[in-house]
């Protein structure tokens, strides 16, 4: 090492070494500097897609059977090594058993098979894209899942003023990273399809930084004590949609489900 | 009522008379940061002026007083409709709730009509295969049976589908009729607030999709002309006809913002299968407060679920009802 001190010359080392230390500090990998938008804020604009099963489950989980047994292997559960980081959620035990009991009646209680809005992060990593239309004082995140969309202000900051699905978010830069902190959840929404779930305590904080022109890393910090023993973390890439007429189409999905949820309370003919 | 109605502000007589105020323009939109016209902000473009022109009025512009008297009655039309007495099970009076458009900033024109062409304000003649078509949807309708035989059998905005003035054109939604408009480079987005509807407008110049692909808002392609926006839509699955239109409908708007808390907003309808020709409408949005509260439609919709519910207790009651009475 003294060697390369005396090649390197000394300052140059230092300054090196205050680099690799802050970035080390960071947690981060070598730093990419995302391109600007126009008021000079990294810019990440574009329309974003999860490519992952987390959708099906955020724990690690094998593959399994659809539980609609007409759909055969296109309604399959695809295998995923998981995006919550140590693998497992640390749930309370009460809060445990109503996770399996989500997990078992699925098909009468996922928000998302009457078309529900999505919360959030579900609505990250639900198998759509979704699209970022960044001002600087309000980032829109539109998902093509329900027409769910959440509003970052990032000025006019104000408190949840009611409890709603896809929560109250205000937003921040901190460099490289869009950080979200979003409250006022109400109860209803799940994490995935395989019903881990959450409280109104819910607190969310995301980052999302760009880590190459077309990705971005996601990373989101989940508290809520009624549920879980302390706040857990979970990560992904997202990936741009590149193809050059890329854009959100409309899954307007109330139409789809309405028989499910009203069919029966039709008319005898 | 008369406290209700805000006076007319300086901003609100510069919309009334946009027309004029636009061949002299004395107002230039500020710029984003990536240099485009700036119509950023909260909106709302509610209205007290009917699309067609009453038959009874023959003029294009009322005089002011005459405009306010038009407010007027319509707010009190409005009113009547929770009037105890005249409807049956009213469990809320109109004023509550921002039901009543007056209680919040409202769009004021001297125009007595939002149809601006044909000049007479009233919509073209409808095609003999317009006509088919109206018939054919009054059939499908029937078809359906009453009103609360099942869910499909309601109106769209009653089953959370998507509200009549979604459009485009976007028209006042008979209340919460704001938006929110946020641009990036390439993107102009416009947030509606009843039922969360979004439009992303692409602004690069790409073609309309094929048109197999079909959407209830149509596919929206965007540019700038000077400091208006204007906006394209087809590819329409004519689910929620706009005035009879059909899947052929095609929707040009322009956005033009002439006023700090002003956007003058004109859309031409074309829909041959429809209509002998194309009309045009305009209607101000008027700037307001935001923020825009999340408006969860559907995953909220008791009232159909529970009105379903109770047409079929009243069935059996009815049906148990008939039962006794055939058995004495």
């Amino acid at each position: 090492m003294p060697n390369r001190f005396v090649a390197m010359g000394k300052l140059a080392a230092v300054t090196a070494g205050l680099l690799l230390a802050a970035t080390l500090s960071a947690g981060q990998a070598p730093a990419y500097r995302a391109p600007r938008a126009p008021d000079g804020k990294p810019n990440l604009n574009g329309i974003w897609q999860a490519m992952n099963t987390a959708h099906w489950d955020i724990e690690p989980h094998s593959a399994a059977a659809s539980a609609v047994r007409e759909l055969g292997a296109s309604g399959a559960v695809p295998a995923g090594l998981g995006v919550v980081e140590g693998g497992v959620i640390p749930y309370r035990p009460e809060a445990l058993a109503k996770r399996n009991e989500n997990r078992a009646n699925r098909l009468t209680l996922d928000p998302e098979i009457k078309c529900y809005l999505p919360g959030v992060p579900r609505a990250t990593y639900m198998p759509f894209p979704f699209q970022i239309i960044q001002s600087q004082s309000h980032i829109m995140l539109v998902h093509e899942y329900a027409g769910a969309v959440r509003t970052i202000y990032m000025t006019d900051q104000t408190e949840a003023p009611a409890d709603s699905w896809m929560g109250w978010s205000n937003g921040r830069w901190e460099g490289e990273t869009l950080v979200v902190d979003t409250k006022g959840f109400n109860d209803l929404s799940w994490f995935d399809r395989a019903g881990n779930f959450h409280t109104d305590a819910l607190h969310v904080v995301e980052r999302f930084t760009a880590r190459s022109p077309e990705t971005l890393t996601y990373e989101a910090t989940i508290e809520d004590p009624k549920v879980f023993t302390r706040p857990w973390k979970m990560s992904m890439p997202l990936y741009r949609r590149v193809e050059p007429n890329a854009q959100l189409t409309e899954f307007r999905c109330v139409e789809f489900v309405e028989d499910l949820l009203y069919g029966h309370l039709r008319k005898k003919q | 009522m008369k406290n209700l109605v805000p006076s007319i502000t300086v901003a609100a007589l510069v919309l009334a008379v946009a027309p004029a105020a636009a061949q002299t323009p004395t107002y230039t939109p500020p710029r984003t940061p990536d240099g485009q016209p700036d119509l950023q902000g909260f909106w709302t473009n509610a209205t007290y002026t009917p699309l067609e022109r009453p038959a009874s009025v023959t003029k294009e512009f009322y005089t002011p007083d005459e405009a306010e008297a038009a407010i007027k009655q319509a707010i009190a039309r409005e009113a009547a409709q929770t009037e105890p007495g005249t409807t049956a099970d009213v469990h809320y009076d109109f004023s509550q709730f921002g039901l009543d458009r007056s209680q919040s900033k409202f769009g004021r024109s001297l125009r007595t009509s939002l149809i601006v062409d044909p000049p007479d304000g009233r919509l073209p003649p409808t095609t003999a295969e317009g006509k088919r078509r109206l018939a054919q949807r009054e059939e499908a309708q029937k078809r359906l049976g009453g009103r609360w035989d099942s869910a499909q059998a309601n109106q769209l905005d009653d089953r959370c589908m998507i509200m009549a003035g979604a459009g485009p054109p976007m028209m006042d939604a008979a209340y919460n009729s704001n938006y929110h408009i946020v641009q990036a480079p390439g993107y102009v987005m416009i947030l509606t607030e009843m039922i969360h509807d979004v439009r992303i407008i692409p602004l690069d110049g790409r073609p309309q999709p094929a048109s197999s692909l079909r959407q209830w808002m149509g596919v929206s392609r965007g540019r700038w002309e000077g400091n208006t926006l204007v906006v394209e839509t087809t590819n329409f699955n004519g689910k929620n006809p706009f005035r009879g239109s059909t899947e052929n409908l095609r929707v040009t708007e322009r956005f033009t913002r002439v006023a700090e808390d002003g956007i003058r907003y004109t859309f031409t309808v074309e829909d041959a299968t429809m209509w002998t020709r194309p009309w045009t409408g305009e209607l101000p949005l008027m700037q307001t407060q935001g923020p825009i509260f999340e408006h969860a439609c559907h995953e909220g919709n008791y009232g159909l679920y529970n009105t379903l519910v109770g047409a079929r207790l009243e069935e059996q009651q009815a049906a148990g009802g008939a039962a006794k009475k055939g058995s004495n």
